[in-house]
């Protein structure tokens, strides 16, 4: 029984949000709590299932998951010419590294959801919509088929916009919730298209299969930016991160910490187009591709942080921040990008680089989450978002102000929290790179620490106000979710080693191990 | 010798461990420094803070809004400021407009190299 569960853990990976999100309604019929509990049970089983499955792959290698086929692991059938023609899971370490971010990312956003959204109506759509929001996601950095990537990501947009959307009494919501949907489905175009280049040339969706064929033509490279430019877009980058702070303003904080997921989910497929998909033909232009990469990550960075420091509205500021943070990502990994071609810059400080930017991602997957989260508490009780009338909540809400002081010194880089771990690793690397990346890399970092201390001021410093004198803590199932991310942060901050030598590393080898994802499938074709 | 828990960045290395034993140090040499202070002063026996000479606000006054944070560091950055806000026009359109132009520099970009 055991055996079976973990030998079909890809496919429930993705099924047991699917099963809870059109469970959820049905279960509604039957009352709040039977919905409350199914909502906790699919929670709990998707998150044990990615983790299950990750520490397979940690401990294993690469894991294959064939569907419908005779054995999960039969690629590629007798009579199919040599193409692996069925739907493929393929998850290796840099694939287990991001389901092991939304499925703790969703446990702790979906606990304190249960407690944010209590007083509001129509939550069986909502958490319906969320674990369709999960399943896209799980499924994106899950999937070995390109056309399975574009469906899982319009699951994860459209449930993304329709969330964000959801409290339509507000009309900034509608808005914020347009915008995200409108420029997530002309990028979904732009993919599709894109995909459909691929196909008529290689007769293929495979991921593996199509990298083993491409050639170094025109219609390709036309594929490639009509692929990452638009996944460069969903994870924010300047200067296409318009829709970020209107999209993570105005949605419920809940969902503003799950699009953080779901935005490092297109930033796997980003980096998976450029180094598995198009790795071999860009060998004579790694240079470029890196360094576009490198010009988003610092343009993303300083513009972010410097946008943020005027704002007012906290989760604008945040969100701002996020696109910020975005940018170390792209930093560290456009590094290593951009001397692929040189193995002894590779191997002196690329792929540090790399394992600085992937360690990021799950590392601010994390604070920023739990920061989003400690302004949703905040807007929880006080109703206002506005950091010029907030102030002395410290005294009302003491976990509320623990937690977001975690948060603020995780992202502003501050040890020994797990922001300082990967940032170090960015800044050190990034050095030997170009100087002047690294020290604008720390500059950011200080002004980050002046925004963070503008927003711990204004919400929880001075004394007591009057117009918040009922202000309590908020419900426990959100002090829950707000402690199993500050945990995270927490623990990848005091052994960080561990993290990278059991996750990052192995990730960032399966980054670059291109002909070995090939071999995966086409078994060293 | 190798210390648990240290990170190695490829440059150097960083021991979470050996900074939360110096910061143990730092607080123990603060509360040593503390606890030699007069036991018997008691808050409230300080003298009232000298604002240049306006009296001292009410406490649920004296709360400093978001907006007057940082007000030197905008101001001096405002001709940065001045430039980059006007980007950030909130219409759908322009958002779209810039994906396809950051498209089609990219396009430009790898036909040509």
């Amino acid at each position: 029984m055991m055996d079976s569960l973990a030998l079909h853990l890809p496919a429930l990976l993705v099924a047991i949000p699917l099963f809870t999100a059109f469970l959820i309604p049905l279960a509604g019929r039957a009352g709040g709590t039977v919905r409350s509990a199914l909502v906790i049970l699919g929670a709990a089983l998707t998150s044990l299932a990615g983790l299950a499955l990750a520490a397979r792959v940690f401990a294993g290698g690469t894991v294959l998951y064939v569907f419908g086929a005779a054995a999960p692991h039969a690629a590629i059938p007798m009579d199919s010419g040599g193409i692996p023609i069925r739907i493929i899971f393929q998850v290796d370490a840099l694939g287990a590294l991001m389901v092991v971010i939304a499925a703790l990312s969703s446990l702790a956003i979906t606990l304190y959801s249960l407690a944010a959204e209590s007083r509001q109506s129509g939550k069986d759509g909502f958490y319906s919509m969320l674990f369709l929001l999960v399943a896209g996601v799980l499924g994106m950095v899950s999937t070995g088929d390109l056309f399975n990537f574009f469906v899982f990501l319009e699951i994860s947009s459209l449930a993304g916009a329709a969330l964000v959307a959801y409290r339509i009494d507000q009309g900034e919501a509608v808005e914020g919730g347009l915008k995200y949907a409108l420029l997530s489905t002309v990028g979904a175009l732009s993919v599709l298209m894109a995909i459909g280049i691929l196909f008529a040339q290689y007769n293929a969706l495979n991921i593996a299969t199509v990298a083993s064929r491409l050639r170094f033509g025109a219609l390709d490279m036309i594929a490639l930016v009509l692929l990452a430019v638009p996944l460069a877009m969903k994870c924010g980058a300047v200067p296409m991160h318009f829709w970020t702070p209107d999209t993570y303003t105005t949605a419920p904080s809940s969902i503003t910490a799950l699009l953080v997921v779901s935005s490092q989910a297109s930033l796997y497929g980003l980096f998976r187009i450029l180094f598995t998909l198009y790795g071999d033909l860009l060998r004579f232009n790694w240079a470029v591709f890196g360094w576009f990469l490198v010009i988003l990550g610092a343009l993303s960075a300083f513009v972010g942080v410097t946008m943020a420091i005027p704002q007012k509205d906290v989760k604008r500021l945040m969100a701002y921040h996020a696109v910020s943070q975005t940018g170390y990502m792209l930093l560290g990994v456009g590094v290593g990008l951009a001397v692929f071609a040189d193995a002894g810059a590779l191997a002196a400080y690329g792929k540090t680089a790399m394992a600085g930017g992937l360690f990021h991602i799950i590392n601010h997957a994390m604070y920023k989450g739990l920061l989003f989260l400690t302004a949703g508490a905040v807007f929880y009780r006080t109703g206002t978002r506005n950091l010029n009338r907030l102030g002395g909540l410290g005294h009302a809400m003491p976990w509320t102000m623990v937690f977001f002081m975690i948060g603020a010194l995780a992202i502003a880089g501050i040890p020994p929290f797990n922001g300082f771990a990967s940032k170090l690793l960015i800044y050190e690397s990034v050095f030997r790179f170009s100087p002047f990346l690294a020290i604008l890399a720390m500059v950011v970092s200080i002004l980050t620490l002046a925004s963070f201390v503008k927003v711990f001021h204004s919400m929880f410093m001075g004394p007591p106000r009057a117009e918040f004198a009922g202000v309590r803590e908020v419900p426990a199932p959100m002090i829950a979710g707000m402690a199993i991310l500050a945990a995270f942060v927490i623990l990848a901050g005091l052994v960080p080693q561990a993290f990278v030598d059991r996750m990052i590393a192995p990730a960032v080898n399966a980054l670059v191990d291109r002909a070995g994802y090939i071999a995966a499938i086409l078994g060293g074709h | 010798m190798d210390i648990p828990w240290t990170l190695q960045t490829g440059a150097g290395a960083w021991n979470p461990l050996l900074w939360l034993v110096g910061f143990a140090v730092a607080f123990g040499v603060a509360w040593l420094v503390r606890s030699r202070g007069r036991p018997d002063n008691r808050s409230g026996d300080a003298l009232k803070p000298f604002i240049s000479g306006n009296e001292e606000p009410e406490n649920a006054g004296g709360h400093i809004p978001a907006s007057n944070l940082y007000w030197g560091f905008t101001e001096a950055m405002k001709a940065y400021y001045s430039r980059l806000v006007p980007f950030h026009t909130g219409i759908p359109s322009d958002y779209v407009a810039w994906l396809l132009g950051v498209m089609a520099l990219m396009l430009v970009i790898a036909l040509t190299v």
